[in-house]
């Protein structure tokens, strides 16, 4: 199988790409924002505790 | 304290004070039938009044406005007793929280449910429904609009105490509504096709049964919930 | 059991167990996911009657029994921190709505995309469709109480009685919306599954683990924020806090001076 094939899909390329495309992009963002939000409450409560500290 | 009543003096009293309350706004009885009857009249301006079609579409339309309207109506429950403070007592009262919740769905479906039923076999005329499927619709609609005042029971219990809660209420319950819809309206369309409605009208007496036996602990705690 | 659930439900034991869990699961769920795309992708063959377009099923499928799972399992943990009061119960319930809801939208998507070819129309009220459909709302009803409330316990209560009602209500809606479909269009989406071909399963099961792990993974890490937020007054987020801040302070100084 080639890759023109293989990204044709025997004409239905449109359709499987887009459905894997979304799905991917869905799963990505929910990855992605699960992240960030980890890293912003991580970054505020170290903030926070090296205030106390220099304030201590 | 002295005894605390017997669980269906509490259900007596608590419907007479609703029926009592609810006597002295009007208003606020009629408006969902109001609505109700417009939605039903859009129907026809809007598709045209050619009688097969309404007769086709007449289950769905009088049971998509029978769900609204039951909607509409389902704030006022316990919207005014939480406002002024009563709901609070209600909870503390001896009788247990289901009863009040039974007592407070039994009148919202007197107020709202049963002139529904009333009101729909002259909307079914307009629409050409014929006299057996209204024989079917006005069943399928007594089975039907309790278990809409039930579950909606909860969804108010659960928003009563939001400042806005009008629009999430709808979204809480109308997810919630579609098994009715569809036996209720399948119901009707069997009946006007000729075909036997007694499959779904059983269906939509289970769920009644279901609801009547579950809501009203899901809506007491809700309550509880809100109100603490 | 007992006093496994509540070690479990302390939110210190919860944070550090789950930490070292974590790399397990995500790495397992990134090795699953992708043999499962290199099978069915590559190595599957395509089906006799829906030719290449039977490939979208290796995520429509897997994407709609996790839908409805973390609905089942949402409830479940609603119902947990309701009856027993575990906080961690709560949290895994609330974060798991819109992981949920993600994956009833790609339910969606896929199967409508999956339809085009099929039916030829974007969308048709078959059952499977419109069950996924209504499932969404119920996500939706359920974040948006979620975040009516302001108060945390509150929300974390009134969803509970949604989330469980609700899930008394997604056979109920499943079987009457089947009912519903059979009275007037008979057709579904989908291979049959006596007639499915093992060089179709094993990329099916292996995607739908890989997803059921990515649900965990999610849960996880979202969980775990959400712990860190609400415990951080409490002693040993306060203590890992230090921890953190005392080993990354070089490269916050470098990064600070370089700003200005």
């Amino acid at each position: 199988m080639n890759s023109a094939d293989f990204f044709h899909m025997g004409g239905y390329g449109l359709y499987v790409w887009g459905s894997y495309g979304v799905a991917l992009a869905v799963l990505a963002l929910n990855v992605a924002l699960a992240h960030q939000h980890q890293r912003r409450v991580l970054r505020t409560i170290t903030r926070s505790a090296r205030r106390d500290r220099s304030c201590a | 304290m002295s005894e605390a009543p017997g669980l269906f003096t509490a259900l007596g009293v608590l419907i007479r004070r609703d029926l009592l309350l609810a006597l002295r706004r009007r208003a606020q009885i009629l408006n969902p039938l109001v609505f109700f009857v417009i939605v039903v009249t859009l129907f026809p301006l809007g598709l045209g009044p050619e009688p097969n079609l309404l007769q086709k579409l007449a289950p769905g339309v009088l049971w998509v406005a029978a769900l609204l309207s039951a909607m509409l109506s389902l704030e006022a429950m316990f919207h005014s007793d939480f406002e002024d403070g009563s709901l609070e007592q209600l909870l503390l009262a001896p009788q247990p929280v289901f009863i009040t919740v039974i007592a407070k769905v039994l009148t919202h479906w007197l107020l709202s449910g049963l002139p529904l039923l009333l009101l729909a076999p002259l909307l079914a005329l307009w629409l050409h429904l014929s006299p057996d499927a209204i024989v079917v619709l006005l069943a399928s609609l007594a089975l039907g609009t309790p278990v809409l005042s039930l579950i909606g029971a909860i969804g108010v219990a659960l928003t009563v105490g939001l400042r806005r809660g009008g629009v999430l209420l709808s979204l809480l319950v109308l997810p919630l509504y579609i098994p009715v819809l569809i036996m209720g309206a399948g119901a009707v369309d069997a009946a006007a096709s000729g075909l036997a409605a007694g499959a779904h009208l059983s269906i939509l007496g289970a769920l009644l049964l279901l609801s009547l036996s579950l809501a009203p602990w899901a809506a007491g705690a809700a309550l509880r919930i809100s109100v603490e | 059991m007992w006093v496994w659930l509540h070690k479990f439900g302390s939110p210190k034991y919860f944070y550090n167990v789950s930490g070292k869990i974590l790399p397990w699961v995500g790495g397992a769920t990134v090795l699953l996911i992708l043999v499962g795309l290199y099978l069915g992708l590559f190595a599957s063959p395509a089906d006799y009657q829906q030719r290449d377009s039977v490939r979208i099923m290796y995520i429509h499928v897997p994407s709609a029994w996790n839908s409805m799972f973390i609905y089942l399992v949402m409830a479940a943990a609603a119902a947990i921190g309701l009856i027993w009061n575990i906080k961690i119960a709560d949290i895994a319930a609330a974060v798991s709505a819109p992981i949920g809801a993600s994956f009833t939208f790609i339910t969606l998507v896929t199967g409508s995309l999956w339809g085009k070819p099929m039916w030829g129309t974007w969308w048709e009220w078959d059952a499977r469709l419109t069950s996924e459909l209504i499932l969404l709302f119920l996500y939706l009803g359920y974040i948006a109480l979620q975040s009516a409330f302001e108060d945390r316990r509150t929300a974390a209560r009134a969803s509970a009685v949604l989330a469980i009602v609700g899930a008394v209500n997604v056979p109920i809606i499943y079987y009457s919306v089947q009912w519903w479909n059979t009275l007037h269009q008979p057709q579904s989406l989908g291979v049959g599954m006596s007639t499915i071909h093992a060089s179709m399963l094993l990329p099916l099961l292996l995607m739908a683990l890989g997803f059921k792990l990515l649900y965990v993974t999610l849960l996880l890490m979202r969980t775990r924020t959400e712990v860190l937020e609400r415990e951080r007054n409490s002693a040993w987020v306060q203590e890992l806090a230090q921890a953190l801040s005392g080993k990354s302070s070089s490269d916050q100084v470098r990064s600070s001076n370089e700003q200005r």
